[in-house]
């Protein structure tokens, strides 16, 4: 028994139209930009954080080595804080995401009746 | 019959166990590549932790931490913030508009038979050189751990080779995705009580631990007696490039998980982009604390066995190990054992389905039959066949490297190739609406090239070893280095960009490929006819 033939990947979508459609509309943009909103400052703040540590460790060693808690130094604390950092992004992130969810299935929903209107 | 070998046993016939069970629910391709894309959040972030907390981790950051300090938890510190990329960029977009492989996401717009031959390649490459180091450093272990019982490096080798096309060719990614399960809390399990023991050791006084951290004695090799406080940066990245090498294997960590294939491939066994953030927040969980637990093995390893004792028995990748055998005695040293080899043989499998599904899916189907199969579950044949060619050719090469071969330079590649080849085509097809194929191919070969180059003409390959240096153990070019740095990353990874962009500015622009970049996007974004799930 033969599979049905797959669409090549790069054929036009029958209904490409509607696509270009939807990217078109308010709840699509609104997805978008509430999206970066979030992603584009929280990617830029962990990358900073992140790059931070390796800089101070390697570029202002005495500071790193200042000890704050007996022998414990400000270089293990600073190392340590990113993984609190990178877990309360984390939790940032899903917490923001609810809303995309929402957004995301008002634009499923406008597709359904840009379909509804006979395309 | 020692502990060691009868724990290795009995983990091999639960997991034969798993694969002959999976090997009659392989049913069709979604099942044999994406687990029937059933997995839940749970489930695949376990998962996602058991692929990548390799041996690798486990015993040679636990190592490096015992014998350079601080500068070893310099890694776990990358490990576990490489997975905001992975949640915030990459994850939900590559689920809702891939298929079976990273390659997916690329062929999406663009001409699918160059992007996805480049693209195949460089996920085979980074497969392959990150399992070769895995297997040369699973025989070494394995011959050590069950040192008396007669096996050699080439049987602990082949035995772990065969292993791991069992699981992958019969079993495909639902005998796969329950390995890594296992192993990963197994794993977990092992790192906690182990952690628990060293506290315990110190009276559960973190002040007295951390005092003895800051003052850990050893004989430097000239046999001088030393103190250092293994707080301190420093031991292992020295002046003049340190700081910089530093800063290079923080990029490529960073940018470099995201583009792992078989963390990747991992996204599409979850049934929408939901679960796959869910899973993304369940892995983070897991290997943050994994990491953080490294220092307590690493320096836990440092203080109670000490460098001295490890150096003479089996090197710093026995550190974790050995502090097990120090705390609880040979029956805890089978189990820690017995599970640094669960870690090794998950992992492996992970990579062969990575790269055999890249074969089959991209190179395969996509490109010598155009996207049709020509008969009922040839992909997937393929795939089989691929998978048994990946796994002969990896044991023939650790065979053929040896024991004591110098290795560890394979991972800082097949990172350095996942964040600078793949990394930034994946980011430009997603967000760059003029990005086309020439761009995506020049992005990839520039990446590649740029990382393996750089490797090569760094210290990993190229250094001028002392005169007592064994023969096997000695770097394979004798000469001084040419690029400083071990890790290639601080250059190779702007120079995929730049290759990505210039060859996307010097081409024609593909009016058919921006024209699909709205449907790319609201794909990526709704899910709106994404790969659904398989109902039973």
């Amino acid at each position: 028994m033969p599979t049905p033939p797959k669409p090549e990947p790069r054929t036009p979508s029958a209904n490409a139209s509607v696509w270009n459609r939807v990217a078109q509309t308010d709840d699509f943009k609104k997805l978008l930009a509430a999206k970066k909103a979030f992603v584009v400052p929280a990617t830029i703040f962990f990358i900073l954080y992140y790059f931070a540590l390796p800089v101070s460790v390697g570029y202002f060693p005495a500071l790193m080595q200042r000890k704050v808690w007996g022998p414990v130094n400000i270089a293990y604390l600073f190392a340590l804080s990113q993984f609190l950092v990178a877990w309360l992004i984390a939790y940032l992130y899903v917490r923001a995401a609810r809303e995309f969810d929402i957004r995301a299935a008002a634009v499923i929903k406008d597709l359904g009746n840009l379909e509804a209107k006979g395309n | 019959m020692n502990t060691t070998l009868i724990l290795f046993l009995a983990f091999i016939a639960v997991t034969l166990g798993i694969t002959a069970w999976a090997s009659r629910l392989s049913g069709s391709s979604a099942s044999y590549f994406a687990a029937n894309r059933r997995v839940s959040a749970w489930q695949n972030g376990v998962a996602v932790a058991g692929d990548y907390m390799s041996a690798a981790s486990f015993l040679g950051i636990a190592g490096l931490i015992a014998f350079f300090g601080y500068d070893g938890f310099m890694y776990s510190v990358g490990f576990l913030v490489a997975y905001l990329t992975v949640l915030l960029v990459v994850a939900e977009p590559l689920r809702n508009t891939g298929k079976y492989t990273m390659a997916d996401v690329l062929a999406y717009r663009l001409h699918p038979r160059p992007v996805r031959a480049m693209a195949s390649l460089s996920t085979i490459t980074v497969s392959t050189f990150y399992m070769i180091a895995q297997m040369v450093g699973a025989g070494a272990l394995v011959a050590l751990l069950l040192k008396g019982s007669g096996i050699s490096f080439r049987l602990a080798v082949t035995g772990v080779g065969i292993l791991m096309i069992v699981y992958v060719v019969f079993g495909g990614m639902i005998a796969t995705t329950w390995v890594q399960i296992i192993k990963a809390i197994l794993l977990i399990s092992g790192t906690i009580l182990l952690s628990f023991m060293v506290l315990a050791h110190f009276g559960f006084s973190l002040g007295a631990f951390f005092t003895a951290v800051s003052q850990v004695h050893y004989h430097a090799p000239d046999g001088t007696e030393v103190v250092k406080d293994f707080l301190t940066p420093g031991l292992r990245y020295k002046p003049p490039y340190g700081a910089l090498d530093l800063l290079s294997l923080g990029i490529a960590l960073i940018f470099g998980t995201a583009g792992l294939p078989h963390i990747l491939v991992r996204f599409y066994t979850v049934p929408d982009a939901k679960t796959a953030r869910f899973s993304v927040v369940w892995a983070m969980w897991l290997i943050g604390i994994f990491y953080i637990l490294t220092t307590f093995l690493g320096w836990g390893a440092a203080t109670i066995v000490g460098r001295d004792f490890i150096a003479k028995n089996g090197g710093n990748n026995m550190s974790a190990p050995l502090l097990a055998q120090a705390l609880g005695g040979s029956i805890f040293f089978a189990f820690i054992s017995a599970i640094a080899f669960a870690t090794i043989l998950a992992v492996v499998a992970g990579l062969t389905i990575s790269a055999s599904t890249s074969f089959a899916h991209d190179v395969w189907s996509n490109i010598i039959r155009h996207g049709q199969e020509h008969n009922p579950g040839e992909e997937r044949r393929v795939a089989r066949i691929a998978a048994f060619v990946v796994g002969a050719i990896s044991i023939a090469i650790a065979i053929v490297l040896g024991p004591t071969a110098n290795v560890a330079f394979l991972v800082a590649l097949a990172f350095a190739v996942a964040a600078s080849a793949n990394l930034p085509v994946i980011l430009f097809s997603i967000f760059w609406k003029r990005f086309n194929t020439a761009g995506a191919v020049a992005g990839l070969a520039t990446g590649l090239l740029a990382s393996i180059v750089l490797i090569f003409l760094g210290p990993s390959i190229m250094t001028v070893d002392a005169p007592t240096v064994a023969p096997a153990a000695r770097h394979i070019i004798q000469h001084a280095p040419i690029f400083p740095l071990e890790n290639p990353g601080i250059l190779s990874i702007p120079l995929g960009f730049i290759g990505a962009i210039l060859g996307t500015l010097c081409s024609q622009r593909d009016p058919a490929g921006e024209e699909k970049f709205a449907e790319l996007q609201v794909r990526a974004n709704t899910g709106l006819g994404a790969e659904k799930a398989v109902a039973h």
